[in-house]
């Protein structure tokens, strides 16, 4: 009767240790969600959103919006997930066992995880080498690339997992039909892994709209929206970095921190939804 | 038939394109990282960068060794803090939790991980420095400025919850139910079963989420940044000012970019997180390989 009476006691204290870990857990999520969101909304206003930042005198408090950013954030975000994920597409494809050996592709998805594993800095200075290598400054397409190099990673390997589902016996289908290997992994391979191919550009889309160090030094930043390539670029991220520590520039900071919450919510909310309603076109 | 053949060789050769440029990029990286580095390790000797603590550029002081200590000491305390936690978190939502709070919980896990680090470091900013400025250090009889070692652990383990929680909730999910039934048809109690068989089942994983944990925290950089305080000296307190690895390069690339010297220092300290990154990886593949082999699922 002791020895169960410690076994349930026992079972209880890890019951409340993990109780309260979900606890912490969600309280940290909550304490996040909440000081952007209130902070975020009060800073908030129509000014914030149509206007560039004034360039006021020193010491004066700085004013305007954060169009700038809102505008260079979508600049390069957009660009760079649409290139990516059509290369990341490409080689998510040529993974299968249809096209390489299950060593090489092995081999691939391994570096793969590691480059999506590698700090984004890395990607930030490599482009910036490159950039200074070829006498470029800093700009939106400068940041755009190095983007685009740390969402590839990420988007194939998703794609993959996706592509990876896909049953023999519908490529097989395909292959006694007489369709080329290149037909089958476009029409009906890529078909079929639908939902996770987007979920993989949306997931994507989240991680490079959110990026900082990666574009930190490769797309610059300027008050002015950008009005062509080789232009600087704020983005959300970097308006937040740039402005945190000055009370001032605090609100502004949590603006763009609030919009950058919203647009990885609505990310995440679409890819959700998207992913369920495309899974009923799909063969079981 | 032609025009076929010919659509097929062309899409076949766009892919292996593709796939060669992610392959070349990953030993691009490497090598230019190499290469740029290759000027600070001529007048300085690995040893010596690796192993002194002195980080003096004007003086032409490289000592990496504070900041490696500093990462260390992050990296370790977020780990130690967040691995208890995700993982009773995740047994939690897996085996107690009623279905229906589990359908809530895994979005909201899933939106914590996607939330931009540099949002996470503002938060620290606004709430943790001045938590730990008046709560933590006072506590622990430290005078802090807030911006500390600590507080850039404790914002690293909030980012990290996430990522094990998810991983381990799926390696938790793929156990065969047998296993469990078997355990529990003995009488042994839940508990009982998530310690001996959940566990031990899962552990491969398990270490494979941890070592993706560390990787994150690892290598974070503006959350880090923000909060940490930017001194590269040996630390004496954790509720003083550090500076990870990660966040140096962000932090001194802007102000040393036009001396080749400085910038090749920058650049070892960027392969030295490569490297890390890829041995931990390589860890995390070896294990789990094994356990493949083992497990069978």
């Amino acid at each position: 009767m002791e020895l169960l009476n410690r076994r349930t006691l026992e079972e209880n204290l890890f019951k409340i240790l993990m109780f309260a870990s979900l606890c912490i857990v969600l309280g940290s999520l909550v304490i996040i969600f909440g000081l952007v969101v209130i902070n975020g909304a009060s800073s908030l206003n129509i000014e914030m959103l149509t206007q560039t930042p004034t360039i006021s005198s020193p010491g004066a408090p700085p004013g305007g919006g954060i169009l700038n950013a809102i505008v260079g954030s979508l600049l390069l975000a957009l660009p760079a997930t649409g290139i990516a994920s059509l290369i990341s597409i490409g080689i998510a494809l040529f993974l299968q066992t249809d096209f390489l050996s299950p060593r090489v592709s092995n081999a691939i998805r391994f570096m793969l995880d590691v480059l999506w594993g590698i700090p984004s800095i890395i990607y930030g200075i490599f482009c910036l080498m490159i950039m200074i290598y070829l006498g470029m400054s800093s700009s939106v397409l400068v940041g755009m690339i190095a983007l685009t190099m740390l969402e590839i990673p990420i988007i194939t390997r998703c794609m993959d997992e996706a592509i990876k589902m896909v049953p023999i016996g519908l490529k097989e289908g395909s292959y006694s039909l007489g369709s080329t290997k290149f037909e089958t992994a476009v029409r009906v391979v890529r078909r079929q892994a639908f939902p996770g191919i987007l979920a993989g550009m949306l997931l994507g889309l989240g991680r490079g709209i959110g990026d900082a160090a990666s574009i930190l030094f490769t797309a610059g930043f300027s008050n002015r929206i950008p009005t062509s390539l080789f232009d600087a670029t704020a983005s959300l991220p970097t308006m937040i970095y740039n402005l945190y520590s000055t009370p001032l520039g605090q609100s502004k900071a949590f603006a763009a921190a609030f919009i950058l919450l919203i647009i990885v919510l609505i990310v995440s909310v679409l890819s959700r939804l998207l992913t369920r309603r495309l899974k009923k076109h799909i063969i079981k | 038939m032609n025009k076929r053949k010919l659509r097929d060789f062309i899409g076949t050769k766009l892919m292996l394109m593709g796939t060669l440029f992610i392959s070349v990029l990953f030993f691009l990286i490497l090598i230019l990282l190499l290469f740029r580095s290759s000027l600070v390790l001529e007048s300085h000797s690995i040893t010596d960068v690796l192993f002194s603590s002195i980080w003096n550029p004007d003086a032409g002081d490289f000592g990496l060794a504070a900041v490696i200590i500093d990462t260390i000491l992050v990296t370790g305390i977020a780990l130690v803090i967040a691995i208890p936690i995700s993982l009773l978190s995740a047994i939690y939502i897996v085996e107690y939790a009623p279905l229906r709070i589990r359908r809530i919980i895994r979005p909201f896990v899933d939106v914590l991980a996607g939330v931009p680090s540099v949002v996470y470091g503002l938060c620290a900013f606004i709430f943790l420095v001045p938590f730990v400025r008046d709560v933590v250090a006072p506590w622990f009889g430290a005078q802090s400025t807030g911006l500390s070692i600590f507080t850039a652990s404790l914002i690293l383990s909030v980012m990290v919850f996430p990522i094990i929680i998810s991983l381990c909730i799926e390696s938790f999910d793929a156990i065969p139910i047998a296993l469990k039934e078997a355990s529990l048809s003995v009488g042994a109690t839940k508990w009982e079963t998530v310690k001996k068989v959940v566990l031990r089942a899962s552990a491969p994983s398990v270490i494979a989420a941890i070592l993706l944990g560390f990787g994150r925290a690892f290598g974070e950089t503006i959350a880090v940044n923000m909060v940490i305080g930017g001194m590269p000296r040996l630390p004496s307190s954790l509720f003083n000012p550090g500076e990870t690895l990660a966040s140096l390069i962000a932090s001194k690339y802007g102000e040393l970019m036009s001396i080749p010297i400085y910038e090749s220092a920058l650049m070892l300290v960027a392969l030295i997180l490569f490297i890390v990154v890829l041995l931990f990886y390589l860890l995390g593949f070896l294990i789990l390989r094994r356990a493949k082999k083992r497990w069978n699922y």
